[in-house]
């Protein structure tokens, strides 16, 4: 058989083939099917009604209810209610309520595994690929017909492969990494391909930095972000799920649909491959992204006199557990500047019962940081907002004039150790300054 | 039919602000590309087409982007490229997006300035035609040919499930 990439291989497995061709359009056979209260019952409710449809397999449907919580008017408290009733009424085995966001969430159910072929009513769907999943977003019509069939189209990916090699060096993160691409390439640069990230440095790092990555190869316009899972990827699962089997076979009769062990899921070494980019991690600093767009990239001292007046750690792409260690280690045992806002919203229940056994919640709190609810917050715009006129530092995916809610607010993207440095002087700084 | 020029990068909450994704499409279409070119959204009439600079649709996943065209009567949306995301959306919603590398080329014929006649497409033979020059499109596949005639994935659907 000829060398395929790892995007090829878990297509191939998903459209039950031995093997497919980039260009091609297949049908695959759907594992995994997540969506949120924003583009999940409220949408779909009303089409499989009018179909008169029920869905394929609930066992394959995850709800996360994260957008619009806490609820803060009667728009909001309507459109979470019609998830909670959905949810009930269809007896959907696996709901997770107020808990946290969607992709930092679902990892946690133990549900998602290397290998599968998976849909997300969510742009940011691509973070399963940091478990060698086949993972990319789709909209709530395409959701409803997967809701429906169990199958969707595809038109297989050329490979656009980012070998890093090197370490990161103290104070740089995945974040920093991401962002560097995304300015180099653009957010276009992925045309829709698969962006495959490997060598030494993404090997070392953890599964959570290895999600930041993947989640924001969205900000690169790819379809999807892989990362070859691993022992980091195996010991990951068991230590979420340790009941579950690490090498775990999808329950299914059809044994084309049946899952190889882990070692089958990477890209031969003489696949045909888009492009190929060498990145070393050593050299790399910390990266900033400037108003209104994600690929609006410099490195961070280029923007050291930038004044700011809030700074925010939040989203699935930044207030992980790693990520709040990370703020924390910037601010422990110092005071944010004056005039300067923190806010904190963590990515899950998980992450923050976690930070607080760490300490890192203390930390941050005594440094002056405000605490928000569980959930998107403020990162889209949807539930919380930040200020008018405001000059924000993020650890969010997107800067888009009013992604955050306010069209006139100006926000720069950067990682939990910039932010939080940042959030001790009141301008944009290099987090290396705090870390000697 | 009339055109509309925008630059490249077009993003999702440029079409549909999360600010009001909380609210049905007529209310989201009341915002629709304000921030670019304000007059759009009162003065668009069915039939327009919109021509813009590479990348239309980046960003989000909300198909309300497409959703808010399509309730606004815009008949085609041609760009160099798209957001993925964006372009899988569009067909399901029953909106034709074109890939057209030298979209740059058409003309824009609502702003006064302009004078230029209207488009023609002809997406089944793989182009647009502006002043009697034809502008090559990428040819689409037929299944998505197929779902724009029908109004859309749920109409398709309707069609298999009868």
């Amino acid at each position: 058989m000829n060398a395929q990439t790892l995007a090829q291989k878990l297509i191939a497995r998903a459209a039950g083939r031995a093997s497919v061709s980039p260009g091609e359009i297949v049908t695959c056979r759907v594992d995994l099917a997540m969506f949120h209260d924003s583009s999940g019952p409220r949408r779909l409710k009303p089409m499989l009604e009018s179909l008169g449809a029920r869905i394929w397999d609930k066992d394959k449907v995850v709800l996360v209810i994260d957008h619009y919580v806490p609820e803060k008017d009667e728009e909001s408290r309507k459109i979470v209610r019609i998830a909670r009733e959905w949810a009930l009424e269809q007896a959907l085995p696996t709901v997770r309520d107020s808990q946290g966001i969607c992709h930092v969430v679902l990892p946690q159910t133990g549900k998602l595994q290397p290998g599968m072929f998976c849909v997300g009513g969510d742009s940011h769907s691509p973070t399963g690929g940091a478990f060698g999943a086949y993972m990319f977003g789709i909209g709530s019509t395409e959701m409803l017909s997967v809701m429906v069939t169990g199958e969707i189209w595809l038109k297989v990916p050329e490979t656009i492969l980012m070998h890093w090699s090197g370490r990161l060096g103290a104070g740089v993160m995945a974040k920093d990494m991401i962002l560097h691409m995304i300015g180099r390439f653009g957010m276009n640069g992925g045309e829709y391909q698969a962006v495959e990230f490997a060598g030494e440095a993404v090997r070392a790092l953890s599964m959570q930095e290895r999600m930041t990555l993947c989640n924001m190869s969205a900000e690169l316009g790819s379809q999807v972000g892989l990362v070859a899972p691993d022992a980091t990827t195996l010991e990951w699962l068991q230590s979420q799920s340790p009941s579950a089997r690490a090498k775990q076979r999808l329950d299914s009769t059809a044994t084309e649909y049946a899952l190889p062990d882990y070692q089958h899921w990477c890209t031969d070494a003489k696949a045909n491959l888009l492009a190929r980019y060498d990145f070393d991690a050593t050299t790399l600093g910390p990266q900033v992204a400037r108003p209104h767009s994600p690929a609006n990239v410099s490195p961070v001292h280029d923007l050291a006199q930038q004044g700011i007046d809030l700074a925010y750690v939040g989203a699935c792409t930044g207030a992980k557990l790693a990520d709040l260690a990370a703020a924390a280690k910037i601010l422990q045992g110092r005071k944010i500047a004056s005039g300067m806002t923190l806010l904190v919203a963590p990515a899950s229940q998980q992450d923050l019962d976690q930070a607080t056994r760490a300490g890192y919640v203390q930390t941050l709190s005594d440094a002056g940081a405000q605490w928000l609810g569980l959930g998107c917050g403020a990162c889209a715009g949807y539930g919380s907002s930040i200020p008018d006129q405001a000059r924000v530092i993020a650890t969010t995916a997107r800067n888009f004039k009013g992604r955050m809610g306010s069209e006139s607010a100006q926000v720069w993207l950067a990682s939990p150790y910039t932010v939080a440095a940042s959030a001790l002087t009141g301008r944009i700084t290099d987090p290396r300054e705090y870390l000697s | 039919m009339r055109v509309w020029r925008f630059d490249a990068n077009v993003d999702t909450d440029a079409l549909a602000p999360g600010a009001y994704m909380q609210f049905g499409v007529e209310v989201l279409a009341r915002h629709c590309l304000k921030r670019l070119r304000p007059e759009f959204c009162q003065e668009v009439r069915r039939g327009d087409v919109i021509v813009a600079g590479s990348g239309f649709g980046i960003g989000s996943s909300r198909e309300q982007a497409a959703a808010v065209l399509v309730h606004l009567g815009v008949a085609a949306v041609i760009a160099p490229s798209f957001g993925g995301l964006f372009f899988r959306n569009a067909f399901n919603l029953g909106l034709l997006a074109l890939v057209c590398p030298q979209a740059d080329e058409i003309h824009d014929t609502v702003s006064s300035n302009h004078s230029e006649s209207g488009l023609t497409v002809c997406a089944e033979v793989g182009y647009v035609e502006q002043q009697g020059r034809k502008i090559q499109v990428e040819s689409t596949p037929a299944f998505l040919l197929e779902m724009v005639r029908c109004g859309g994935l749920m109409e398709v659907l309707r069609k298999k499930m009868q």
